[in-house]
């Protein structure tokens, strides 16, 4: 009972620091859904390609044809700069293309982050 | 639908009936008018408008590039009427949302994006008319998701609101694919 009561408390305390939720690839892979009327993993469309997004300098796809503001974002992705992007990507980078509200759920964005992160360590994005 | 009239409804459950009789009946023949024929639009100026084309060209993106996948699908040889019929409508709807949106761009004083020379489809995964129409259908599931988070962005409440009649259209094709392929058309109550 009191290792029950511990193991609550520290949950509240995770959650009250604002600790990261845990990620579910699988339920970010639905969420991704959302963005396939513009993007895909392994090719360009009307947003640029995910598979090599970590680690990316933003705007740096050849041959993409970025907005100037995401150009000169000077952002690099990795999971905190796309959890801040994704939140709110017009506030984020103001004068992006991406003209999109965002993922406002933060567990949704982690679930989404996640799914990106697996689907870049695949066979078929690192080809 | 006027305001005064909700305003002199006699209870609010009255007034709400009234909005939902009449509202829809507007929504459908004013929407895109609002969007393409409205003069006032080019009345609007400045970073509200700089950010409305920058959406509005996203979502001409899309559109042409939506019109080029059921162009690929059309010409696959994989669709067999009444699905071939559909796939050349639903590219009719996707030619009127770029040709308003197009429009609009201009009206607002913006330059709208032109058709890739090249789109890349996934082609070497279609083998039969299912595949065609899954691909199709997480098309027109994603401009649904698109179209939904470009609703709140608008700065122009009437483009919101063409946006969103856009939204409806697409939500439809969605449905409709999906119960070709023989799942449920309308999986949830909410779209996201």
């Amino acid at each position: 009972m009191k290792a029950l009561a511990f193991l609550v408390a520290g949950a509240a305390l995770a959650l009250a620091a604002g600790a990261a939720p845990a990620a579910d690839p699988a339920a970010g892979e639905a969420i991704y859904a959302r963005c396939l009327a513009c993007h895909a993993l392994a090719y360009d469309r009307t947003g640029p390609r995910h598979c090599g997004l970590f680690g990316r300098r933003a705007g740096s796809v050849a041959g993409f044809a970025y907005s100037e503001a995401m150009k000169r974002s000077k952002i690099v992705w990795n999971g905190k700069t796309l959890d801040r992007f994704l939140a709110n990507p017009m506030a984020a980078v103001p004068g992006t293309a991406m003209g999109y509200a965002g993922v406002t759920d933060r567990q949704e964005r982690a679930d989404l982050i996640a799914y990106l992160e697996r689907e870049n360590r695949s066979a078929a994005c690192r080809k | 639908m006027s305001f005064l009239t909700l305003a002199n409804a006699a209870n609010p459950l009255e007034a709400r009936r009234a909005f939902l009789g009449k509202s829809g009946l507007l929504l459908s023949g004013t929407a895109v008018a609002l969007m393409a024929g409205r003069d006032a639009l080019a009345a609007q100026a400045g970073k509200s408008a700089e950010s409305d084309v920058r959406v509005l060209n996203s979502a001409l993106g899309a559109e042409l590039e939506a019109i080029a996948a059921y162009q690929v699908g059309a010409e696959s040889g994989l669709l067999q009427k009444p699905v071939l019929d559909l796939a050349v409508t639903f590219q009719g709807h996707h030619k009127e949302h770029a040709d308003v949106l197009s429009k609009t761009i201009v009206k607002l004083g913006g330059k709208p994006v032109a058709a890739k020379p090249r789109y890349t489809f996934p082609t070497d995964t279609l083998k039969n008319q299912a595949d065609v129409l899954r691909f199709a259908a997480s098309l027109e599931k994603g401009a649904v998701s698109a179209y939904l988070g470009a609703v709140p962005v608008f700065g122009n409440r009437d483009l919101a609101k063409a946006a969103a009649s856009i939204l409806g259209d697409e939500a439809m094709h969605w449905a409709i694919l999906r119960n070709a392929l023989g799942e449920a058309p309308v999986p949830a109550a909410f779209m996201a």
